[in-house]
């Protein structure tokens, strides 16, 4: 029997998952949340093409804890892998299931039978539907399993329709988004805090908060401090006012320095993680050892919408909005962290701004439970700008350190990797205790969970660390920190864009003192054909033979990972112009993500995966001082500019043979790592620490000069 | 009270003078596709066109719009150029969460109607006005390109 979807054994009936409310309406029902990542679309797809039912034929229900089939996050490129294969087992049992009937009930053979519309229809014309036959045999449907072996019989015609997403309108002309639900007798609420999660107001001056303009009530527990108002506007020009007129704790952060010489400098517990020695029968001599220490910083999440939540007082407890990545963590944290029962807190998703891992989502709705149930209002909290990039969990810095020897060929004999880093998974429900800012402040005795990363071979801070290349002997360190100067937790790709970035720069630096073709000697070292066939590819599209001396001011770079070591290929080179800073002219990747499912969406997302690791990688880095964090607003912290946009040339693979694969994460290492080979080709120097800053060139420079 | 006109429609705003007009129409005009994003002027997803030009609702105080016309992109569907504008954005499926699409749509509006053949470079100067953090720029360049060539082919505008 094959593997069932992990989603299959949380919810194993067929009737958790749709329902057929009428002749021409189905509910399909997903775990899996849109993000703005456009996976509605290929999942209603991936229903539609099983149940051979149209797109206007559905209603989509996703992410609501009293309808929903719990299917955990909607993270890690985990959907259409975990989230589609369910609906693609889902929809083939209940069409099989519903065949055996059809037939019956129209005396012919299934194969003589089309579906199209959710009906079935006979050689003869004659056709019932999906909702007849639900009626007629109420009992089996409703019992019908979804983990048990079933008969899959080949019908003669299946009609399919292209899915288009079809929420943009509404998101560009309307309300579309979490900011813009409204209830009766709203409250508008914000929380006061400072520019640190550890800071807390170390006196209040209730007289003068309620005296701020605008402000209607302001609610204390503990260290959790509301304004409430009527008005948001001026409930967010006095939650400023409040903010400044509250004496805040210092945080005890230690002084930020470049992570390459934080990191090793804070406590850490050293775990060896893989130690393997080669298989080669062929004995390799090492003629040439080299050892380079890379690294990047915290980021921001830095979401355009800051978190925003709205929960209400039901009679049976309260009901939640959120834009949370996991709505039944998040129920049952709130529900933990307020002594309630899980039935007595419900959890809706509704579309956020993008959030690219965990960010302020969950704390946003977690302030607007606790307002509601404590206080019996109906509110709805929107965090500021300030509050969405100092409070909200930051991606992990990392600090990379490898050596590796090679023969006098050019071959690789030994490869030993050393990561520093903080956990990279901070998530409500990862490990023991609470895991929501305001819970923290509003009780004394919160027990936040005590730090740990994910394990290999998912990773988080090691994610990737494993190179894909046939290295010999193989060994790899992570050396653990429990604390870290800025909150941190799950952001796009975890550790691999760090990971990435470090080994692809250092298989540069290898292939450099090899005196081989990046290209050539990635191929040497390269068994796998899918991966050999993404390097191969992308090189015709860049011409990559062409691209002539390096130190010339212009710069190709390559970057290649399969994401997690498991999932997608990708292979990427970026042409850059170094000049006062960098330039990214153009970037061509090839991907392979098995079977494509919405080519479109897909498309999208590695567009959107690139652009964002050329930000990360050009342009970020979270600051901190004495106070708190300071890279709190657009001033402080830099993005991609439209100016900066670089063309895109992508050519996917469609792995027909092969299972489909997430690609939300797949270029974000391979981008920063063909940025960095290509700055060291139009420099002839090479940067190790990202951002790729004119900070960061000019030290690298220097230190070339010593 | 303040006069506006809301996408050509008169109204009457019972506001304080001082309150920005961000929050103004959200809450009183019923009018959501205007976004808060960072309330500073930097991000741009609050763009507004006020008697056609394009402006930070964050920023902008209510009693400075008095008598003007207030157009936001609840009102594209019916405007000659916005509209073709919109529809070259979905064609392009130019978004990945959308949050930064109605600030950007606005301030691609004002441009083709003052620029129709504006160049390469001064569409993504005046986008650089605006941030999205998914990365969908390239979609949005391309969604740019399409619109003016619909206008052109519809002679909405020459």
């Amino acid at each position: 029997m094959k593997t069932l979807s992990p989603s299959l054994t949380t919810s194993p009936l067929a009737k958790q998952w749709l329902c057929f409310a009428s002749e021409d309406l189905f509910e399909l029902r997903t775990g899996k949340v849109e993000l703005g990542q456009g996976i509605s679309a290929a999942l209603m797809q991936i229903a539609c093409n099983a149940l051979g039912v149209l797109p206007s034929q559905i209603r989509w229900v996703a992410g609501d804890t009293s309808e929903s089939p719990d299917e955990g996050y909607t993270a890690g490129s985990q959907s259409i892998e975990v989230g589609g294969e369910a609906w693609r087992c889902v929809g083939g049992i209940v069409r099989s299931h519903f065949s055996l009937a059809a037939a019956q009930f129209l005396s012919c053979k299934t194969n003589d039978l089309s579906l199209k519309a959710g009906r079935f229809i006979s050689l003869s014309g004659e056709s019932v539907s999906y909702y007849t036959l639900a009626q007629i045999e109420n009992n089996a449907w409703f019992n019908l399993r979804l983990d048990i072996e079933q008969p899959e019989p080949v019908l003669l015609h299946i009609e399919t329709a292209r899915v288009k997403r079809d929420d943009l309108l509404i998101k560009f002309t309307g309300a579309g988004f979490i900011q813009d639900l409204k209830l009766p007798d709203l409250w508008h609420a914000r929380v006061l805090r400072g520019l640190h999660p550890d800071l807390y107001p170390l006196e209040l001056d209730l007289v003068a908060l309620n005296a701020l303009p605008g402000i209607a009530r302001v609610l204390v527990q503990n260290n959790f401090v509301a304004l409430l108002s009527r008005d948001e506007g001026a409930l967010i020009k006095a939650h400023a006012q409040a903010k400044l007129i509250t004496k805040w704790s210092t945080p005890n952060l230690p002084i930020e320095l470049d992570a390459e010489k934080l990191l090793p400098s804070l406590p850490f517990v050293s775990h060896m993680v893989v130690e393997s020695k080669s298989v080669d029968l062929d004995p390799c001599l090492p003629a040439h050892t080299l050892q380079r220490r890379y690294s990047r910083p915290f980021i921001a999440h830095a979401s355009i919408g800051p978190a925003c939540a709205l929960a209400e007082s039901v009679e049976s407890g309260i009901k939640v909005w959120s834009h949370s990545q996991g709505v039944f963590k998040l129920r049952d944290q709130i529900a933990q962290a307020l002594h309630l029962n899980q039935n007595q807190v419900q959890v809706c998703h509704a579309p956020g701004a993008g959030c690219y891992g965990h960010n302020g989502a969950d704390d946003v709705a977690f302030d607007a439970a606790f307002i509601s149930s404590t206080w019996g209002l109906n509110v709805r909290v929107q965090w500021s700008r300030e509050d969405e990039m100092s409070l909200s969990p930051m991606g992990a810095a990392s600090v990379v350190d490898i050596k590796a020897s090679i023969n006098d060929v050019g071959r690789i004999c030994n490869w030993t990797t050393q990561v520093w880093s903080p956990t990279h998974l901070n998530r409500p429900g990862w490990g023991n205790g609470i895991q929501l800012l305001g819970a923290w402040s509003a009780f004394e005795n919160c027990l936040s969970p005590a730090p740990k990363d994910v394990p290999l071979p998912t990773g988080g801070g090691l994610r990737n660390a494993i190179p894909a290349y046939d290295v010999g002997d193989l060994s790899i360190e992570h050396h653990f920190l429990d604390t870290s100067p800025v909150r941190v937790s799950a952001l796009r790709s975890l550790g691999a864009h760090a990971n990435v970035f470090a080994i692809e720069s250092f298989i540069d630096e290898l292939s450099d003192a090899a005196g081989i073709d990046p290209v050539a000697f990635r191929l040497n070292h390269l068994s796998d054909p899918r991966a050999r066939n993404v390097i191969e590819q992308v090189a015709a599209q860049a011409n990559w033979h062409k691209r002539g001396e390096a130190g010339t001011g212009h710069g190709y770079g390559l970057g290649h990972a399969r994401y997690k070591n498991k999932a997608g290929y990708c292979a990427l080179i970026a042409h850059v112009e170094v000049a006062e800073r960098v330039k990214v002219h153009k970037v061509w990747a090839c991907v392979d993500a098995g079977m494509i499912v919405h080519r479109d969406g897909l498309l999208n997302q590695i567009e959107g995966g690139i652009l964002q690791a050329v930000s990360w990688s050009l342009l970020e880095s979270v600051r901190w001082n004495a106070q708190g964090v300071c890279s709190q607003d657009w001033e402080n912290y830099s993005i991609l500019s439209f100016n900066d946009v670089p063309d895109l040339d992508i050519q996917l693979v469609d792995a027909v043979q092969h299972p489909s694969l997430g690609s939300g994460e797949v270029a974000t290492g391979p981008c920063a790592a063909a940025l960095g080979n290509a700055v060291a080709h139009a420099l002839g120097i090479r940067a190790r620490h990202l951002p790729l800053s004119t900070e960061r060139l000019m030290q690298a420079i220097e230190e070339s000069n010593d | 009270m303040t006069d506006i006109k809301h996408n050509h429609r008169k109204v009457k705003l019972n506001a304080d003078p001082n309150a920005f007009l961000l929050h103004v129409l959200r809450e009183q005009c019923d009018d959501a596709s205007v976004r808060y994003g960072c309330g500073s002027q930097h991000c741009g997803a609050c763009t507004v066109l006020i008697d056609g030009q394009a402006e930070n609702a964050c920023g902008v105080p209510v009693w400075s719009v008095e008598g003007r016309n207030v157009q936001t992109a609840q009102g594209l569907p019916d405007d000659a150029v916005g509209r073709v504008v919109l529809q070259a954005f979905i064609e392009e499926q130019a978004a990945q969460c959308g949050f930064c699409g109605s600030g950007i749509l606005m301030r691609v509006t004002a441009l083709l109607k003052q620029q129709p053949s504006a160049n390469e470079a001064l569409i993504r100067e005046t986008l650089s006005r605006h941030l999205c953090r998914c990365g969908a720029h390239a979609r949005i360049l391309r969604a740019v390109r399409l619109a003016q060539k619909n206008l052109k082919n519809e002679n909405v505008i020459s």
